[in-house]
């Protein structure tokens, strides 16, 4: 089966400067999909030329089979978009907002399902001005599920939030994906990309530098990092070997009957291979 | 329901909860007439200066519904992500477009009859010579206004500055071409910039029809610069109006 997204070779460039300089990428039907990379390297681009805001220069792009150059209709009944920044109506009340957007589908979802999932039952009544800036967010999100989206596109969906506030999102978006939606998101979370996306793509200066399951990243490098004090003095030991490494360490210490105080072993996380990453790439650039 | 019908009752709804939109929109004409009628107590050329005023200040509550309500509300639409949010929804664009101009119409209409009810209740003034002419006067004044509306929504950069921008145009506007009360012994320089305004055309419409029972296309010439002007709102709007946030 065709995937939910397939991009190939997608290149964009606004007054001469390359946004997007080739990017490729699939996202299978009912995966979570995040695209991380720092600011201005090529994320919100990328997500608005697939989301039928801007038009690609050369490339192509599939979403659920449509060009989303031509934003078909049939194609807008199938996707849902969360904003990074957008203000809703802030006159009407919660339930009102949801019931405005459900009218422009032909098969929405159950309103009271929707404000319930997206954790606003005790606001369905309050008027939007009121709420929370966490409570607009969810409310964003409830919107775009109202019309029972195959795809939603998350763009920076936590940007904000408390740390709380972060893991309800985080328990709202595994929601999502257990009812079986394709969802692309972006990001500039590491964690928030480990935790939620099944596989991660790392954009750059307009170029995917990598991609894989988290776990594949983060096992393209061997390294594990080994610390212990000794005299006072912190010592990182980085290897690719930590049983050799930590076995002769540990034969050491016993040996001439030191402790190796505060040892600990650290496999690297998918914030150490972002930033290996991102920084190889801009020492490349400025050479 | 219709999606049309779906949108224009959130529209109304909106725009009836916004105390802002209520006062400065709704109540504002109606409060101008009521002042300057009481002010102006004696015939205004022959005629009774309640009807005088009512067909000027029906004049500018056109302009003031159409063109300024209309240019705040998506200019504040468009800069809040609200219109961008919109276009990823399958709901059409030109379904949108109509909802908003039917419900400026459906707002001005209202006005125009709460303003005929205050001037015949309470400053004695005319019902309509010609009824038909005067409905169809709403539907010709909220076109012009809305196609400048739409225009300057899309000339207009900046969500703050926008009610602001259409008061000075507004304003001025209808105090030159006559709409709170006659302008004579003007400099010759405003006289030149009254002579091409819409609303000095309008106003001869809506004077026609109110005052003289004459039919809405008895002055083609009138109804022509109107229509330019509508026109070149729209066209301006074709060129330049955009969906996404212009700032950031």
């Amino acid at each position: 089966m065709a995937g939910a997204i397939v991009v190939r070779d997608l290149v964009k460039s606004y007054d001469g400067v390359e946004a997007l300089r080739g990017i490729s990428f699939e996202v299978a039907e009912g995966e979570v999909f995040g695209l991380l990379g720092p600011n201005g390297a090529g994320k919100t681009t990328t997500v608005e030329i697939l989301e039928g805001y801007r038009l690609r220069d050369g490339g192509d792009a599939s979403v659920l089979g449509h060009d989303p150059g031509d934003s078909p209709r049939a194609l807008r009944e199938r996707i849902g978009v969360v904003l990074q920044q957008s203000e809703n109506v802030p006159l009407l009340t919660v339930r009102e907002v949801h019931h405005l957007f459900a009218g422009y589908y032909d098969s929405p979802r159950d309103l009271d399902e929707v404000i319930e999932l997206v954790g606003l039952g005790e606001k369905r009544d309050a008027r939007v001005k009121t709420l929370s800036g966490g409570q607009k967010r969810r409310l964003d999100l409830g919107i775009a599920l109202v019309g029972d989206p195959d795809l939603v596109f998350l763009d920076e969906p936590t940007t904000g939030f408390d740390p709380a506030a972060r893991r309800s999102a985080w328990e709202m978006i595994r929601s999502l994906r257990l009812l079986g939606k394709t969802i692309l998101l972006t990001t500039h979370y590491l964690d928030e990309a480990q935790q939620l996306a099944d596989r991660v793509a790392v954009i750059q200066a307009g170029r995917i530098v990598t991609q894989g399951t988290p776990g594949e990243l983060i096992g393209a490098t061997r390294r594990t990092e080994i610390r212990y004090r000794r005299n006072g003095e912190t010592t990182v030991v980085e290897t690719d070997e930590p049983t050799r490494v930590l076995h002769e360490l540990t034969s050491q210490a016993l040996a001439s009957g030191h402790e190796l105080e505060n040892l600990e072993v650290r496999r690297p996380t998918l914030e150490d291979v972002y930033l290996e990453l991102v920084g190889d790439t801009v020492d490349e650039a400025a050479e | 329901m219709s999606v049309l019908a779906h949108q224009l009752v959130y529209e109304q709804r909106i725009f009836w909860r916004s105390r802002e939109a209520a006062v400065f929109i709704f109540i504002f004409p109606l409060l101008l007439y009521a002042l300057l009628a009481s002010v102006y107590s004696d015939d205004i050329d022959g005629v009774p200066s309640a009807d005088v005023l009512l067909a000027g200040l029906f004049g500018y509550g056109a302009a003031n519904t159409a063109f300024a309500g209309l240019a705040i509300i998506l200019v504040g639409r468009r800069e809040s992500g609200l219109l961008k949010r919109l276009r990823s929804t399958p709901l059409p664009p030109s379904t949108y477009i109509a909802a908003v101009l039917v419900s400026t119409l459906v707002t001005f209409a209202l006005q125009a009859i709460a303003l005929l009810a205050l001037g015949v209740l309470a400053f004695d003034a005319s019902l309509p010579a010609n009824r038909l002419g005067f409905a169809g006067a709403i539907v010709v004044g909220v076109a012009c206004f809305a196609g400048m509306g739409i225009g300057a929504a899309a000339l207009i950069r900046s969500a703050e500055g926008v009610s602001a921008v259409v008061n000075v145009v507004v304003l001025p506007m209808a105090f030159l071409a006559g709409s709170f009360g006659p302008t004579e012994n003007l400099p010759a320089f405003l006289e030149v910039v009254a002579d091409v305004l819409p609303l000095t055309y309008f106003l001869d419409i809506v004077n026609g029809v109110y005052l003289d029972g004459d039919s809405l296309v008895a002055d083609p010439r009138a109804l022509g610069v109107v229509a330019a002007w509508g026109i070149a709102g729209v066209a301006i709007a074709l060129r330049g109006f955009g969906w996404v946030p212009r700032e950031r």
